[in-house]
């Protein structure tokens, strides 16, 4: 414990685009989604991984372009991205005063996200990997439960979009993890699996067409609007989609 | 004179190929291994030069994904039976629908596989190609998949012409659109 902890302070000091991530240790296990399993009730099961500590930043976004220019803004294929890709950089290849170094990186599409992250040897989270580490706070696991950990989730919602991103760097989770609710919005691998019926009375009739098989799943824990307003953000969502405060994470199998 | 020519371009297709560089906004930019029912793995631009009519589907589904091969077969069917038309269905399954799981599809519904393809690919690219196309699915806890459904059209150079949601039946749109890309 002690040795990851002079790791994690290891890391933070070096923290730079040079350097590689810092990725910390999640054990996983079932874990109740508001997404479950089966449509119903069905717990999620989660494999024990490890999760990117920070967002990726707009320096180091800018160095993985450096090393791979097919995903400069100027160079990206238009299959693969809109066009506001990275329109936030002064230059395909300069950051400038609107895209500070340590700001998490924004306006990238789900598959210019997915090749950062293969780029560190990982991918990007699923959906249960990244609802299960975001539902923790500095002391516990799951806070979810606690109105409190709702109220700060609802209140970064309720911030202005118009107000400049923070650096990343909030204060560590219990795993070690920072700026999951309070940041960015973060994509995940499978966005494109959250089929979710708009009103939850066509759930078992009209998709039955559309959705191969159960049809739309439901969406569970009601009072857990925070998370199912995610939910909802993120299944609208097409891979070549850039906004100004979506960014994203990685993550690896343990 | 149009006609030869054409043939003699599509004979061309796979030499001039090489040298020139796909279009931006081609989906054959997505580099997808996959692999047909007789276990040959080439990439998803294997047939550019061909317009190309491509779905997602699984073997084991027996409600909506038979039809989703039926759709594309009537498809064909109403666009004239083109010969320069190629189908393409990749299946969300690859855990399941190894190359015997496909091989067996293609025999039991009869697809003519002079111009029918089925594939698998590995999860993380069945999961990228999924998300080119457009096509939203999830894997359920007893091994099926809820999944949307769409055909889509690309031409030679792997670039959407035309998309449809409408299944169990053609949809007069994208049937014209199939006999406009193949009448060239």
């Amino acid at each position: 414990m002690r040795r990851r902890l002079a790791l994690l302070l290891l890391g933070v000091s070096l923290a730079g685009p040079a350097v590689a991530a810092d990725y910390a240790p999640l054990p996983g296990g079932r874990f109740a989604s508001v997404l479950p399993a089966d449509g119903k009730t069905a717990p999620a099961v989660l494999r024990p991984f490890r999760l990117r500590t920070e967002p990726v930043t707009n320096a180091e976004f800018l160095a993985f372009v450096q090393r791979q220019p097919q995903w400069r803004r100027d160079r990206v294929p238009s299959v693969f991205t809109d066009g506001r890709y990275l329109a936030q950089w002064a230059a395909p290849d300069r950051l400038g005063p609107a895209a500070l170094p340590r700001q998490p990186v924004t306006q990238v599409s789900w598959f210019a996200a997915q090749a950062y992250c293969e780029s560190e040897h990982a991918r990007l989270p699923t959906w249960y990997e990244w609802e299960y580490a975001a539902a923790a706070d500095a002391t516990r696991a799951d806070a979810r439960g606690d109105p409190a950990w709702r109220e700060r989730v609802l209140a970064w919602y309720a911030r202005p979009s118009s107000d400049a991103l923070p650096s990343v760097g909030g204060k560590p989770d219990v795993h070690g993890v920072r700026d999951l609710n309070g940041l960015v919005w973060e994509w995940v691998e499978d966005f494109n699996a959250m089929m979710t019926s708009a009103d939850s009375r066509e759930q078992d009739g009209a998709d039955k067409l559309k959705f191969c098989g159960a049809g739309a799943i439901s969406m569970e824990q009601k009072e857990n609007y925070a998370t199912l307003m995610r939910v909802a953000m993120l299944s609208s969502l097409k891979a070549t989609d850039t906004t100004a405060n979506l960014g994203f994470r990685c993550a690896r199998p343990e | 004179m149009k006609r030869l020519l054409s043939l003699f371009a599509l004979l061309l297709a796979g030499v001039a190929h090489a040298a020139s560089p796909l279009p931006s906004d081609s989906l054959y930019q997505l580099s997808v291994p996959l692999t047909d029912q007789d276990g040959l793995t080439a990439p998803f631009a294997a047939h550019r030069g061909t317009p190309q009519v491509v779905s997602m589907f699984y073997t084991s589904c027996t409600m909506v994904c038979p039809m989703i091969i039926d759709t594309m077969k009537a498809t064909r069917r109403a666009a004239g039976e083109p010969a320069n038309l190629h189908l393409l269905a990749v299946s969300f399954d690859p855990e399941r629908d190894d190359v015997e799981a496909l091989r067996r599809y293609a025999a039991v519904h009869k697809l003519d596989l002079r111009w029918w393809t089925l594939s698998r690919t590995p999860p993380q690219h069945t999961r990228s190609l999924a998300a080119l196309l457009g096509v939203q699915y999830r894997q359920l806890p007893g091994g099926d998949f809820n999944h949307s459904s769409a055909l889509l059209l690309l031409d030679g150079e792997g670039r959407l012409v035309a998309r449809t949601g409408i299944i169990g039946r053609t949809d007069p749109d994208f049937v014209a659109a199939v006999r406009k890309a193949t009448a060239k």
